[in-house]
């Protein structure tokens, strides 16, 4: 079992679990993610470890309540425990010294993106950070993303902080007015922000890493269900990647993938919300 | 003759007697749940099963089987009424015999060899049936609980909770060994659990036999995936394992490699099974993992796993679930009973077809797919006529899902993470023949990992030959 040791709400359905796991507190490394299932009838969903305390033999995970999975995530408290956390998972990103990096975070790939930034600034990278929300209140760990780069950019959707707009608005300008050189970008966040990043670096070759999340469920290899298009060759996110090269993933199709079960998702979600309004 | 027979032992009357069948759910209901197909013998059927045995002088049917069970005598005890000591005797030599009475290729093994199966008319014995009834006895009315007499003070780790690892497990363990499994998944069973479905080998029954061996004292670490979590070598080096036992079976499926296989409702067969059995995801009610159900399924394989696909969709409730083989009928590597039992429940299968592109719709749905009709050519490789494509043969066919059953590659976690093992061409760990030890000292590896997909009985047959191997290199420290 898998104890939760920190629990703090973020805001807006947004929460932050600490949990004991010292296998992979001591392993992981900037890039992987764990699969976890919270009952033991749960399914397997992957999360990025967004950070690691080997000493407090913890990770911590960021989860936005979305399904029932999650749900019943948010339902748990610190003390309570999860049925399984299994990783380290997927090959960890690419840190060298590469010059400048751009590390995007939009939503919840800030979480994801962060200790990639921080690793890439630990090794003299020069890391400026752009990161983005819907709005003020749901903008994840500035404070950490401040100090893992040199410089942070920020974006909302209505304006409430920072640029109005989204994150590839201050992107563009970074490639376009200011004729930044850039030596490489790492984008991290909802797929349709992955695919506008990529695109824009497409013209001005910059090499550009995105991080996949299709659906999994071992998360080893063994069954397929993770695979999306890369170079039109098909890769399996949970042991090639996640990490690809963005001018080569078809985004499109990854879209698509995500969408399939949405339907049996909503059902499940308004079925456990009902048996949980009648218990409450 | 048999000194202590009451009648004398006559071996042409008992040619006379029929084979048993076992009773079964009928088809037509048995293709809309996921119960187990075959009742099992009840103790009548299986005494007049037990006595179609001749008892032969050079038992072939023993050395048919790949762990070498002495069949004439665990059923010679089936026919004097001793269902326990028939359990025991098998368990000398396999120590999963309720699972292999159901899954084991017998009409490729003791079947095979058995001399009255020779003869025009007579078929051989049931040897697996009366397997899974003994085993079944036991079960519900022995003792299975295992005395562990002696503790030893060495350990041993083994990766991977499939019948390879279990095997080495339980038998390491019974001599005194500690013992610990480490599983990627959140359950021990490989194969077992997440592939074979529930109408062929009740979970409960896996269970039974996993519970055996946690009451003996073996350790079981789930949601260790070694090479990531933990290395092959910290298992040696850091905490302390004497040896260690590589057991992480088939790996990674293959895909066609043909255009449109990204689409959604195409499943890697690991995947269809794994959502099924696993993850139970036809049980809605209870389990969270989603399946989709639609009208046409097409499976392309034609081994166990393309059986077992294609008879869980249409479980789920596919109208219509068909498989699809770029070859002949003879060359399906299925288990027989399997192919039979498909068919009975209405599966359609299709021989020489070869697909050439999945078609999908805006949503990136599957909705069709196109294929071309073969012919068999000359002997390939394998030394099966190898099927070529007959011009103009294309056709296309509306389908819901489609489910790709065309065997695997070895998964590279464990070996990309251990240097110093050797693995051959295809990725798969050399082990020594006889000792299943790898090239790395204080490491053994078997089943499918180091023969590529293979069956259940070879995997713990395997496993035997690495229990005798690391006992002898833990005696003596000598590689
Ligand atoms: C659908 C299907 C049906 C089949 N039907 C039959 C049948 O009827 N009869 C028959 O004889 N054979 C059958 N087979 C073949 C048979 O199941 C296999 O040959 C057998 O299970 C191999 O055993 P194994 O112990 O080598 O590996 P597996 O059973 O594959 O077990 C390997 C285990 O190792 C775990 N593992 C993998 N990587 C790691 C890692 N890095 N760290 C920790 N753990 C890891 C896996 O999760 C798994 O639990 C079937 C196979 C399939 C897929
Ligand atoms: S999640 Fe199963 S292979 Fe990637």
């Amino acid at each position: 079992m898998y104890e939760i040791v920190v629990k703090k709400s973020l805001g807006e359905g947004v929460n932050l679990y600490g949990i004991y796991a010292p296998d992979i507190a001591s392993k992981v490394l900037p890039g992987q993610f764990v699969i976890l299932r919270v009952s033991d009838k749960g399914e397997r969903v992957p999360i990025t470890v967004a950070n690691a305390d080997k000493k407090e033999k913890t990770i911590t995970i960021m989860v936005q309540t979305l399904g029932k999975t999650t749900h019943m995530l948010s339902e748990l408290n610190k003390g309570d425990s999860l049925s399984d956390v299994v990783g380290p998972l997927g090959v960890p990103t690419e840190i060298e010294k590469f010059g400048t990096v751009v590390c995007i975070g939009g939503g919840f790939g800030i979480a994801a993106v962060y200790p990639i930034a921080k690793a890439l600034r630990d090794l003299g990278n020069n890391v400026i950070s752009i990161i983005g929300a819907r709005s003020k209140n749901l903008l994840l760990m500035e404070n950490e993303m401040r100090s893992a780069s040199s410089e942070i950019l920020i974006a909302t959707n209505d304006g409430s902080y920072g640029t109005k707009g989204i994150v590839t608005d201050v992107l563009r300008r970074l490639i376009y007015e200011d004729n930044l050189p850039i030596n490489r970008v790492v984008a991290i966040g909802p797929v349709i922000m992955m695919k506008a990043v990529s695109d824009l670096t497409r013209e001005r070759h910059i090499k550009t890493m995105v991080s996949l999340n299709p659906i999994m469920i071992d998360g080893t290899g063994m069954c397929g269900a993770c695979r999306v298009l890369v170079d039109n060759k098909i890769k399996f996110a949970c042991v090639d990647g996640p990490d690809f090269d963005g001018h080569l993933v078809d985004f499109d199709n990854l879209m698509s993938r995500l969408k399939f079960y949405k339907e049996e998702e909503k059902a499940s979600y308004e079925c456990h919300m009902k048996e949980h309004h009648n218990k409450v | 003759m048999d000194k202590n027979e009451s009648k004398p032992f006559d071996a042409k009357e008992r040619l006379k007697i029929k084979r048993h069948e076992m009773s079964s759910q009928p088809s037509e209901e048995r293709r809309r749940n996921f119960k187990e197909v075959p009742y099992g013998y009840s103790p009548e059927e299986a005494v007049e099963e037990a006595k179609r045995c001749i008892r032969c002088k050079k038992p072939y049917c023993i050395e048919g089987c790949p762990v070498n069970i002495n069949i004439p005598a665990f059923i010679k005890l089936i026919e004097d009424g001793d269902f326990l000591g028939a359990a025991k005797k098998i368990k000398e030599t396999n120590s999963l015999p309720a699972i292999c009475g159901r899954v084991c290729p017998q009409e490729d093994q003791c079947e095979k060899v058995c001399i009255i199966g020779k003869r025009k008319d007579t078929p051989s014995v049931a040897i697996g049936n009366l397997e899974r009834f003994a085993a079944d006895y036991e079960a519900e009315h022995g003792n299975v609980h295992i005395e562990i007499k002696t503790e030893k003070d060495k350990k041993i780790a083994v990766v991977g909770g499939g019948p390879a690892g279990l095997t080495v497990a339980g038998d390491l363990r019974k001599m005194g060994y500690s013992v610990s499994i480490f599983e990627a998944l959140h359950q021990i069973g490989g194969v077992l659990m997440y592939g074979i479905p529930e109408f062929r080998l009740p979970k409960d029954i896996l269970m039974r036999e996993l519970n055996v061996l946690k009451d003996m004292g073996v350790k079981v670490f789930t949601n260790a995936v070694i090479g990531k979590t933990i290395t092959v070598d910290e298992l040696l080096e850091e905490r302390g394992y004497d040896a260690v036992f590589i057991g992480t079976g088939a790996g990674t499926p293959k895909f066609l490699n043909i255009p449109g296989e990204e689409l959604n409702g195409i499943y890697s067969s690991n995947e269809f099974l794994t959502r099924v059995n696993l993850m139970r995801a036809y049980d809605k009610s209870e389990y969270d993992t989603p399946i989709k159900i639609g009208k046409m399924l097409v499976v392309f394989g034609a081994g166990n796993t393309a059986m077992d696909s294609v008879r869980t969709g249409l479980r789920l409730g596919y109208d219509d679930a068909r498989v699809f083989y770029r070859r002949s009928r003879k060359e399906m590597t299925a288990r027989l009973e399997e192919v039979h039992h498909a068919e009975e429940e209405g599966i359609k299968f299709e021989f020489l077809i070869n697909p050439v592109r999945f078609i999908g719709n805006e949503s990136q749905n599957v909705t069709a797919v196109e294929c071309l009709r073969m012919e068999l050519g000359d002997p390939d490789e394998s030394g099966r006529r190898k099927p070529v494509p007959i011009k103009g043969s294309e056709f296309t066919i509306s389908i819901d899902a489609a489910v790709i059953a065309i065997g695997t590659n070895a998964n590279p976690i464990v070996p990309n993470s251990t240097p110093g093992m050797d693995l051959n061409k295809w990725g798969h760990i050399i082990v020594d023949e006889n000792t299943e030890k790898t090239t790395k000292k204080g490491v053994f590896a078997g089943g499918d990992i180091s023969t590529g997909a293979a069956t259940v009985i070879l995997a713990m047959g395997a496993g035997k030959k690495a229990v005798v191997a690391i006992n002898e290199y833990l005696e003596t420290g000598i590689w």
